[in-house]
């Protein structure tokens, strides 16, 4: 199912997130909780999101290199990089989208 | 009542198996795989594992119309289908027929970062997603131990692993999971606490700089397995695993006799020669025409019209053909007509089980019903004793099972040479001849005798043989005093008989003239004795006459007495007149 959640409609958003869910898992769900709370608090009108339940579309977990679950694409800026878990480490999920100062 | 429970325990054992279609390795797990269930095929790097699994998908796809997901974590399906096309295997088509799914699980650890709690729901979905869209009964994980590289959290990785091998299980496809060597373990991760279906362990070991590549069932739960260590090489058709007919002693027997190709040697046994799809080893020490009796097999073979198979591992076909037909033995004809095969490599160029799956190819190929190996002995240069020993009885098995007579020469030297011959494979064969040097009086000769001859009555004879421009001539056995004799005894004999010939002719002329001399005397003596019977005659004669005269005239003067006296009256004719 997809959950197109653009804050904004300019044209190229700067970063540029997919999470690969599986239903309403208990990590699946915090993680959804924890990114959108990040997206907003820290990337608001800087970012487009994508969530994909892989459950329902599995055909995608396999194109996207799909291992883990949760696991957040984070496609844009810089390198391809795979965020796996609940993104309850805030820090950590901080510096690895380089939001820290 | 009596016989049911008999079955009913045969079915409860019978674990159900999937075929997997590689060669000989359904003879040692006896019947595949555990079907529905996992199994772990660990070994170090350039074993095989993933050719295995490869060729256990392809197999089934092929063969046993069972699709296939093969998930790799290290090469990419471009990679593989690369690698695998080499071996015949068309993954692009098959997975264009939806018979085959490739999954390249990419896994780096610089790309991935873990922040907070997961599990890999996502491998599953991937090959759960896989295994439906083509309902695949087989999958092959290749090296999920890469998973290991890539997630750091080995308490999530191991408890997900666990998770995922009884998903397997319950969805009941066939897997096969590769896993590389750890030291002293199995599996580096330690997989193989995880699969406890079957574990097979494949083994890279060189030894003398060669390699052997070797298999070994650690465990099949719930059914009787090969439990040795088989060797099994890589062929352009896949894996190999040999022995494939080995298993069984039940090879079936021909009562038809084949020559030797020597006639005087086919006459020292009872029926006239060999039985066919016997194995005759021929063994002697160096230069005893070892090549020699295998060539004349050859050729007899053909000559009969068979198909013969030359595997040479000292001469190459043109040296043995011109060595062959100084001696008499013409085999050229037969190669140019295709019935004869000289195959030729030295022993070293391969390890001892490529020589034996070159064997089986190409007898499977040139289908003879004559096999020769010249030497056997050579291949210890490759192997140890026993290893070249348990080659040879697959060799020996496979030759008895195809039906084909087989004849191995063997060098024996005086050192370790004896053990080849004799716990080697003397065992083995059939038929032993031993050709060996009969040295004295300064020269070699060479005796054949024969050793055994299993279900024939055979001569005890140890035979002069000699190789002449007209090939192997048995010479007639010349027994002296000291055993048999040969070569220039057997010239000194001949020499020394004619003498003792002469001297016996020449004693019996002697004994001829003596008794010559005997019968004249003593016809001489009787002549003397008769001479002397006739004077006596004479003189008898001479006697009695004298006395008849004296008769006479004693009568007439008593008549003229008489007539005096006529006057006077007659009285007594002498004093009565008185």
């Amino acid at each position: 199912m997809d959950d197109l959640l653009p804050a904004d409609t300019t044209p190229a958003p700067e970063y540029v997130l997919e999470l690969y869910i599986t239903g309403a898992t208990p990590n699946s769900t915090r993680a959804v909780r924890n990114l959108k709370d990040i997206c907003e608090r820290y990337l608001a009108g800087r970012y487009e999101l994508l969530i994909i339940d892989i459950y329902q579309q599995p055909e995608l977990a396999q194109q996207a290199q799909i291992i883990a679950a949760p696991t957040l694409v984070k496609k844009r800026p810089g390198l391809i990089r795979w965020l796996v878990g609940d993104l309850s480490d805030r820090p950590r999920v901080l510096r690895l989208l380089g939001l820290e100062a | 009542m009596s016989r049911s429970p008999l079955p009913r325990i045969a079915v409860l054992s019978q674990l159900p198996k999937a075929l997997t279609g590689i060669d000989g390795l359904d003879e040692i797990t006896e019947g595949g795989l555990p079907q529905g269930r996992p199994t772990l095929v660990c070994g170090s790097a350039g074993c095989g594992k993933t050719l295995l699994g490869v060729e256990f998908l392809v197999r089934g796809i092929l063969d046993y119309d069972e699709p296939g997901v093969l998930m790799t974590f290290e090469e990419t399906a471009a990679e593989l289908t690369a690698n695998v096309a080499s071996l015949g295997f068309d993954l692009v088509q098959l997975q264009t027929d939806k018979k085959l799914r490739l999954d390249h699980v990419h896994v780096d650890r610089s790309e991935i970062d873990e922040a907070g709690e997961y599990d890999l729901e996502g491998l599953f979905i991937r090959l759960g997603y896989a295994i439906d869209t083509i309902g695949a009964k087989r999958v092959v994980l290749d090296t999920i131990e890469s998973l290991f590289s890539g997630f750091p959290n080995e308490a999530v990785l191991r408890s997900e692993i666990r998770r995922l091998f009884r998903w397997l299980k319950d969805k009941g496809v066939t897997t096969v999971i590769t896993a590389e060597r750890g030291d002293g373990t199995l599996t580096r991760q330690g997989l193989e606490e995880y699969v406890s279906d079957c574990v097979i362990l494949l083994d890279n070991r060189v030894i003398d700089q060669i390699t052997t590549r070797r298999l070994r069932i650690v465990k099949y739960r719930g059914s009787t397995h090969g439990t040795n260590e088989y060797p099994y090489i890589i062929t352009e058709e896949g894996i190999s695993v040999l022995p494939v007919t080995s298993l069984k002693l039940e090879h079936s027997v021909s009562n038809e006799i084949v020559s030797t190709g020597v006639a005087d040697l086919d006459a020292m046994f009872m029926r006239g020669g060999l039985y066919r799809g016997s194995s005759v080893l021929v063994t002697g020490t160096a230069g005893t025409a070892k090549t020699t009796l295998g060539a004349a097999f050859a050729l007899e073979a053909c000559r009969r019209g068979e198909r013969c198979l030359i595997f040479a591992f000292e001469e190459s076909p043109a040296q043995l053909l011109r060595n062959m037909a100084s001696v008499g033995l013409d085999l050229a004809p037969f190669v140019e007509s295709g019935q004869l095969l000289i195959e030729a490599s030295r022993p070293t160029i391969s390890g001892l089980e490529r020589h034996l799956v070159t064997v089986h190819k190409l007898i499977g190929r040139f289908k003879p019903q004559s096999v020769v190996i010249d030497p056997i002995s050579n291949l210890v240069s490759v192997g140890s004793i026993s290893e070249v020993s348990s080659m040879l009885t697959r060799l020996v098995d496979f030759l008895k099972v195809e039906g084909i007579t087989a004849l191995f020469t063997a060098l024996i030297g005086s050192s370790h040479g004896q053990e080849m011959g004799e716990d080697g494979i003397s065992s083995l064969v059939d038929v032993w001849i031993h050709v060996r040097d009969l040295e004295g009086i300064g020269e070699r000769n060479r005796g054949v005798s024969i050793l055994k001859a299993r279900g024939m009555a055979h001569s005890n004879q140890v035979r002069e043989f000699v190789v002449t421009a007209q090939g192997i001539r048995l010479l007639d056995v010349l027994v002296g005093p000291a055993g048999i004799i040969t070569g220039a005894s057997r010239l000194a004999q001949g020499m020394q008989e004619q003498a003792q010939a002469l001297a016996d002719q020449q004693e019996t002329e002697r004994r001829d003239r003596e008794l010559e001399r005997k019968r004249r005397v003593l016809e001489a003596t009787i002549a003397n004795l008769r001479t002397e019977f006739e004077s006596v005659e004479e003189e008898l004669r001479r006697v009695m006459s004298e006395e008849e005269e004296r008769q006479l005239t004693l009568r007439q003067d008593r008549r003229q007495l008489g007539q005096n006296f006529s006057t006077r009256p007659a009285a007594g004719p002498n004093g009565s007149a008185e």
